[in-house]
């Protein structure tokens, strides 16, 4: 009643003793003990998780009170493993429960913003105009208007706007751009659909409406290891965590699996209790060591050479032995290495060519079909040719014989092959193969060997059809050759012994990388004893750190050897993890249909991002690496040219795709064409041979190829992914910037070949960019529109991971704060009203679609033997053959909603698949219309079903998705038995009544069935990992072979030596000597190679602007140093330092430890450039992120397409953002000024500053 | 005529205004905003100064208030029969100068901390800092009344002083009288004395209330039972 009154009990509160009276019981109240039990108190819990890309996809409890999100739990409902297996639960680390703090933080954006300077002139223009799209052109017409907000990007000055009147401003851009420039300049840019997927399909789904281009992730976050697709044909498939449990050996290679997969991780510490070893790599004292029972630390970036050494060790020991019956059986059946190699002649010395094909053969080895396509062994048992079955060109255009059976194509028989022409050859050959360690730049340990070292392979002489003879070698001859073994063939003085200085021995790779050589001998042995007693149960989890190089692939292909000798590829508890960013999107084949609206037009444009943002961010212009410097020794002046001119070769030949495509606006050529009276095609074949019509990529910074309008969601690619920065703010946005190099045509530098040069390079070429956040992040604050989304608290969408076999739910617990929407939404209110703002200048339009030669398509059989660019007419151009495909897409932009919210008639009509599987889906199309009810879209007859809201479109991809529609499975399985001749059908009919709704995935995560899409399977008995199905199944691998390929014979593989894998050094890319000493700030300079580790202190990759995270690290910026180097520089800890080189500065506290070795300077992540970020000394701007220091640098061989698994997919192959080789000058800051007070110098003062 | 009023008012009214707030304004505050109840420290934004000012400063205030208490409010004939006035005025003076001197330095270590550390002014409240201001005023007072009672050796003016207030907490009637006349600063620092008791209620001094005495007389280990109370509390839960 009355706290005062009830407290009045001075003689009757002690009522009790005990323990001899030191202890008393009282009467008080015990009434504020109910304040405790509300503080905990809530009204619901909701099942969501973090649509953050850390591929963690944990499971989380959301607590709401009050209308309001109050924290957040792990979920321990998680199904449970088998009883020899420990449980997944409970996921989620600290860093994920810091994230309710951002849906009500100062950092939330709550409303629909716009730059003024733009709001000013669009409420004029439309004032004057009316029409929306005429007040548009009024003002991006008008340079010194379109001049007026692009120079005021990332100054601020953001006003609100209501939801309307941003909708129109975009509608009436896109509008503009289509009808202007073509659709193929509307761009959209999200990564990681597994994060998120009908957030990220909510975007797509409209530009590929309209026709705008998808942009990839994968490949230019550097995530994507070509390696993989390279030597699987697939772009990365890994084991689930939980097989780390099943493995005897495990080595974490660059991955520092404690922190940055922190829920997972429990999985390796248990294996620890079983026995099993832990051995890291890392030049850095990580956290991932501690747990390790060896610490291995090379210098960074010479991991192929450690890789190779032990390779060298497995291979001396056991197969130059014929020791391990296992691992000589695994190479045979599921390698190319018994395949032959034709060698030739080359400046007088004999080296590796390409493979041999049946089309080599006198008639054709029996082949009808795809000769070129199959390549060819030797029969054990007879010591004959044989064409055995699975390789690709068994996929397409027949069936029954694509399988990994181990057969003569021609007879049907059982065949062994044989490895090594050791015995039943004819004699020995000196083979030459290219050595790159003499090349490393200084910082590295160079050697001086020479560029060319001869082994002595056994050799054998075909008879080829054309009556002349041919020396083969087997890859397996070589590849032992390669790294050096000795097996006593003739006088062969290297690789004795392991103390020899050849490469790549253990002694050889001491002096290279660091690792003292018996570390390196006992840990190969080790993990090749613990294989053969295993069968295969040895792993290499590995990550970014060593992905992120120019020679990345290398470092990558140096463990797949290891692995593929070892058999441990495919088996559970082995194999290869390479646990970074792709966040496997279970449903994919249920999603692509939603995302890229194949149910209304196909196919969709889709972009590699590495070769867009190198072309249309000017990098390329900057390009200082030479050609020369990577070519092979063996093919010294077989090509010319510079990087981007190989881009440019590739978008040509078909290889990479285009965005913009084609230099005229492609509904402008329909119309062209039809006026001409032809049709679309050959109209454009004829125009392009003539050369009246270019392709966009030849001409970059022509205003005609501009990228225009660009949408940027669930990303912040200008404070995390942009590599380049720098660049991005000067060409792409046109405003203040940090670039400190001058171009190749200010430097009087070789310019490329095939692209036109302007003598000043655009800035400002984006008219629009809009961004979609919850929270104001650095691309934000660059944007010229933003809006409000709804957080991963309050939306509904679909989650799935790598890392375990279940799929999530993202739900909304509460509804978005403020004027926040989900993604769904917000596309869909512009893809409203841009239905409305283009009518009277959009209506029913054919847009002309360019398509590379795709991934698992028949076009993966485009180009074989040799490279032919029909502009230079050494061929003639041929769509889908020796050009990008050309396809007809007929839009009704009045209709794009209508289309938006409807299941189109393509899924019934043509089918869905994927994967190159293709199957008949109309039963699942029925069945969404009376799930999701019906409704009608002008020009279509029939009822369609209806896709209005989130959860409306998350059963679509669950409904067409084999993974979470048994009978969609069984389905798919059938489809794959047809071409593989085998009943896989098996693997999914248990679960082919079992159909997950959206409500089940709420109620509790739901394991998904196995599908063809992927590699491995979701059983009962096993783990999921990667190639499982491939060696268990027999299903070959997508490669040229269908085997896993460790032998690259496209001819640019072979220019640039990477046929076999071998030790490239990083490279050098000269940022540092014009700025070193000659910016004194009066401190010592030291020069450092720059590393962008993930965060501790983040939520992953992205979050680091968080205040709980901020107040656990150091509230702000940082960068790591070695003790050794910060005294040298006479910085000390928490100093402010800067670090910079050509590309730009960024400034950060310092944080010396011992962590770090000398030489390297650590920069986490993407750490934002918006919370205390003082002003660089070099710049003269706002401090800078780690990606003001970069530049993207291109590498050839990952423009190879249209030839077997070096051809294009989305996310799949193609040229990757590289970043490590990076050096800075780092120095302590004299002056550190935090630009508080307003600006004092205009924007052109700033450029000629920067300049 | 005003002067007169004024003084009545002042001295013989305004004591009963502040009282009367001081007790029902506890009282309510107590009841209706238990979690406002607290001293409010700001140890965890900065230590150093605190630990000086704060202990000075209470060390000297605990002094200055009970002899304040024992002073004003002891019948002079009870003590008569064991000191002479001017004696009682002599140690009055001394003790109380050497605490008030004291509770001064650590007070302004207080203030200074309170109204120059960026910290701590950023979390303070007006009235968090016009407590302060009222209490470093009220003991300067305090201190300069030391030389005007020192002009008193017979110690008449502590005697008035003590029956206004004697007469003021038994409620008898012209209490004003006897400080009719006093210096200046006596009659401004019973004024502003008064006016702590008036805004005491809504400001942090209540934690004055609640200082913890008793937990140096408590048994190690204190066991609330579950009574009548508690059983109450439950029954409203479910």
């Amino acid at each position: 009643m009355s706290h005062f009154l009830d407290r009045l009990m001075f003689f009757r509160r002690n009522v009790d003793g005990f323990s001899g009276q030191h202890g008393t019981v009282t009467n008080e109240s015990r009434a504020w003990e109910e304040a405790y039990r509300q503080r905990w108190a809530h009204d619901k819990i909701v099942r969501s998780t973090h649509g953050t890309n850390c591929t963690g996809s944990c499971s989380w409890k959301i607590y709401v009170k009050g209308g309001i999100v109050t924290w957040e739990t792990q979920q321990t409902d998680y199904p449970r493993t088998r009883p020899d297996l420990p449980n997944h639960e409970p996921r989620g680390c600290s860093r994920g429960a810091s994230y309710s703090w951002y849906l009500y933080s100062a950092n939330r954006l709550k409303y629909p913003m716009m730059r003024k300077r733009l709001v000013q002139l669009w409420r004029a223009a439309k004032n004057k105009f009316g029409d929306p799209v005429l007040a548009w052109a009024s003002i991006v017409e008008d340079p010194a208007k379109a001049r007026e907000y692009k120079s005021a990007r990332g100054m601020g000055g953001f006003v609100r706007v209501t939801w309307d009147e941003a909708e129109e401003a975009i509608a009436a851009a896109n509008a503009y751009t289509v009808k202007t420039y073509g659709p193929d300049r509307v761009i959209g840019f999200s990564p990681i659909p597994a994060m998120s997927m009908v957030s990220y399909a909510a975007g797509t789904r409209y530009l590929s409406l309209i026709g705008g281009v998808c942009m990839s992730f994968y490949d230019w976050y550097c995530d994507l290891p070509p390696s993989s697709p390279q030597t699987w044909g697939e772009q990365t498939d890994v084991p689930e965590s939980a097989d780390s449990y099943n493995a005897g050996f495990i080595m974490m290679w660059g991955s520092n699996v404690p922190q940055t997969r922190t829920p997972d991780a429990h999985f390796m510490t248990e294996a620890r209790y079983k026995g099993t070893k832990i051995v890291t790599v890392t030049p850095d004292y990580s956290e991932a060591s501690k747990f390790a029972d060896l610490w291995l630390h090379p210098k960074q970036g010479t991991d192929a050479a450690l890789a190779m050494a032990m390779g060298h060790v497995i291979l001396s020991e056991w197969h130059a032995k014929g020791r391990g019956e296992y691992f000589l059986d695994y190479c045979r059946r599921y390698t190319d290495m018994p395949m032959l190699v034709r060698l030739a002649e080359k400046d007088g010395k004999l080296v590796a060519e390409r493979q041999l094909r049946a089309s080599d053969l006198p008639g054709d080895g029996g082949q009808a079909n795809n000769p070129d396509w199959k390549t060819v062994a030797i029969n054990d048992a007879t010591g004959a040719l044989y064409v055995p079955t699975g390789s690709i060109g068994y996929r397409w255009g027949e069936q029954g014989k694509w399988n990994l059976e181990g057969r003569d194509g021609s007879t049907g028989e059982e065949v062994k092959p044989r490895l090594s022409l050791a015995e039943g050859g004819d004699g020995m050959a000196e083979v030459s193969f290219p050595y790159f360690g003499d090349r490393a730049p200084d910082f590295f340990n160079k050697t001086s060997r020479g560029e060319i070292v001869t082994r002595t392979v056994p050799v054998k002489t075909v008879t080829l059809k054309d009556g002349s003879t041919a020396r083969v070698a087997t890859v397996y001859d070589l590849f032992l050759a390669n790294y050096g073994v000795n097996r006593g063939f003739g006088a062969e003085p290297v690789g004795a012994t392991y103390d020899a200085d050849a490469p790549y021995t253990p002694a050889w790779a001491e002096a290279v990388c660091g690792v003292p050589r018996a570390k390196i001998i006992t840990t190969a042995r080790e993990f090749a004893d613990n294989a053969e007693k295993t069968n295969g149960k040895s792993m290499v989890i590995l990550g970014a750190a060593i992905n992120h190089w120019y020679h990345g692939d290398m470092i990558y292909r140096g463990i797949i050897n290891l692995l593929a000798m070892c058999g441990c590829v495919g088996q559970s508890g082995g194999g290869w993890a390479h646990y970074v960013g792709q966040e496997k999107l279970r449903p994919q084949t249920g999603w692509t249909p939603l995302a890229f609206a194949l149910d209304w037009h196909r196919p969709p444009r889709q972009m590699n991002s590495t070769s867009f943002w190198y072309a249309h961010t000017n990098q390329w212009r900057y390009e200082r690496l030479s050609l020369g410097e990577i070519l092979s020794p063996t093919h010294a002046g077989s090509l010319s040219g510079s990087l981007i001119d190989f881009n440019v070769r590739a978008e040509r030949m078909g290889w990479l795709p285009s965005a913009p495509q084609l230099a005229d606006n492609p509904i402008a050529l329909s119309k062209a064409a039809a006026a001409a009276g032809k049709e679309p095609a050959p109209y454009l074949v004829e125009r392009l041979k003539s050369g009246a019509l270019q392709m966009s990529c030849e001409d970059p910074d022509n205003p005609r190829n501009f990228p225009r309008n660009l949408f940027v969601w669930r990303s912040n690619l200008l404070g995390s992914s942009g590599k380049g920065h720098e660049y991005f703010l000067k060409h792409l946005l046109g405003t203040q910037h940090g670039v400190q190099g001058k171009d190749l045509g200010e430097e009087g530098g070789q310019k490329p070949e095939d692209v036109a040069w302007h003598a000043e390079a655009p800035q400002g070429k984006l008219d629009l960019l809009v961004t979609l956040d919850f929270r104001m992040s650095t691309t934000c604050m660059y944007s010229d529109i933003v809006l409000p989304t709804a957080t991963w608290y309050e939306k509904h969408d679909l989650n799935t991971s790598d890392m375990h076999p279940f799929i999530h739910p993202l739900s909304a617990a509460v509804d978005p704060a403020w004027e926040a929407r989900s993604d769904w939404e917000i596309f869909k209110g512009i893809a409203k009203r841009f239905s409305s703002v283009c009518k009277g200048h959009l209506g029913v339009e054919k847009d002309i679609v360019l398509t590379p030669l795709m991934h698992d398509s028949p076009q993966e059989l485009g180009q074989t033997h040799s490279v032919k660019d029909w502009r230079k007419g050494e061929c003639d151009p041929v769509p889908g053959k020796t050009m990008p495909a050309i396809t007809v897409v007929e839009r009704d932009y009045p209709s794009t909603y209508a289309r938006f919210t409807a299941l189109g008639p393509l899924m019934a009509k043509v089918g869905n698949g994927g994967k190159g599987i293709a199957w008949k889906t109309e039963a699942e199309v029925e069945f969404l219309r009376k799930l999701n009810g019906e409704t009608s879209v002008p020009g279509v007859d029939g009822k369609l079903a209806r896709i209005e809201t989130d959860i409306d479109a998350a059963e679509v991809v669950l409904s067409l998705a084999p993974e979470t529609n048994g009978h969609v499975a069984v389905k798919s399985w059938a489809s794959l038995s047809k071409i593989t001749g085998r009943d896989h059908t098996h693997l999914a009919i248990p679960r082919e009544h079992e159909a997950l709704r959206f409500r089940d995935l709420q109620a509790q995560p739901r394991k998904i069935i196995s599908s063809p899409t992927w590699s491995g399977l979701e059983s009962e008995e096993v783990c999921y990992t990667a190639g499982y199905t491939n060696v268990h199944e027999l299903i070959p691998w997508r490669t040229l072979s269908g085997r896993q390929q460790l032998y690259q014979d496209h001819p640019w593989m072979l220019a640039f030596g990477e046929a076999l894998c071998l030790y490239k050094p990083p490279v050098d890319l000269k940022t540092i000597a014009p700025m070193l000493g000659t910016r004194s700030n009066g401190n010592k300079e030291v020069v450092l190679n720059f590393i962008t580790p993930h965060q501790k202190w983040g939520i992953h990759s992205t979050y680091t602007d968080n205040l709980i995270m901020l107040t656990l690290s150091r509230g702000g910026p940082i960068v790591w140093l070695s003790e050794v180097d910060a005294k040298k520089a006479g910085i000390e800890d928490n100093d402010w330092v800067e670090a910079f080189n050509i590309n730009g500065a960024l400034v950060a506290r310092a944080v010396v430890s011992q962590r770090v070795p000398e030489g390297m300077i650590m920069m986490y992540h993407a750490q934002e450039k918006i919370v205390n970020v003082p002003g660089s000394e070099i710049t003269n701007a706002r401090g800078g992120i780690h990606n003001s220091v970069t530049r993207a640098v291109l590498k050839p061989t990952h423009m190879i397409g249209g030839y077997a698994q070096l051809a294009w997919g989305f996310n799949y192959h193609g040229t990757i953002g590289v970043n490590r080789d990076e050096f800075v000058v780092v120095r302590k800051m004299a002056k550190v000024d935090w630009l508080d007070g307003p600006r004092l110098t205009a924007p052109d003062a700033d450029l000629q500053a920067a300049e | 005529m005003l002067g007169d009023y004024l003084h009545q008012f002042l001295f013989g009214l305004y004591p009963y205004m502040c009282a009367g707030i001081f007790l029902v304004g506890s009282l309510i505050r107590f009841d209706r905003d238990q979690y406002t109840w607290r001293s409010g420290s700001s140890q965890m934004l900065r230590t150093s100064q605190l630990r000086w000012g704060s202990n000075l400063f209470h060390i000297g205030i605990l002094f200055l208030f009970f002899g304040h208490l024992v002073g004003l409010l002891t019948p002079s004939v009870i003590y008569t029969r064991f000191v002479d006035v001017p004696t009682k005025q002599l140690f009055a003076i001394v003790s109380g100068g050497i605490a008030g001197t004291i509770c001064f330095i650590g007070l302004s270590l207080l203030l200074h901390r309170r109204l120059f550390d960026p910290r701590i002014r950023r979390t303070s409240t007006n009235a968090d800092i016009f407590v302060l201001i009222l209490l470093w005023v009220q003991l300067a007072l305090g201190l300069i009344t030391l030389p005007f009672s020192l002009g008193h050796r017979d110690g008449s003016m502590m005697v008035a002083l003590s029956h206004w207030a004697q007469y003021i907490v038994t409620f008898q009637a012209g209490a004003a009288d006897f400080v009719k006349g006093a210096d200046w600063p006596f009659q401004i620092h019973l004024v502003l004395g008064m006016t702590l008791f008036l805004v005491f209620p809504f400001t942090r001094l209540v934690h004055i209330w609640s200082a913890p005495i008793w937990y140096i007389f408590r048994r190690y280990q204190v066991v609330r039972r579950r009574d009548a109370a508690s059983a109450a509390m439950d029954a409203r839960r479910t």
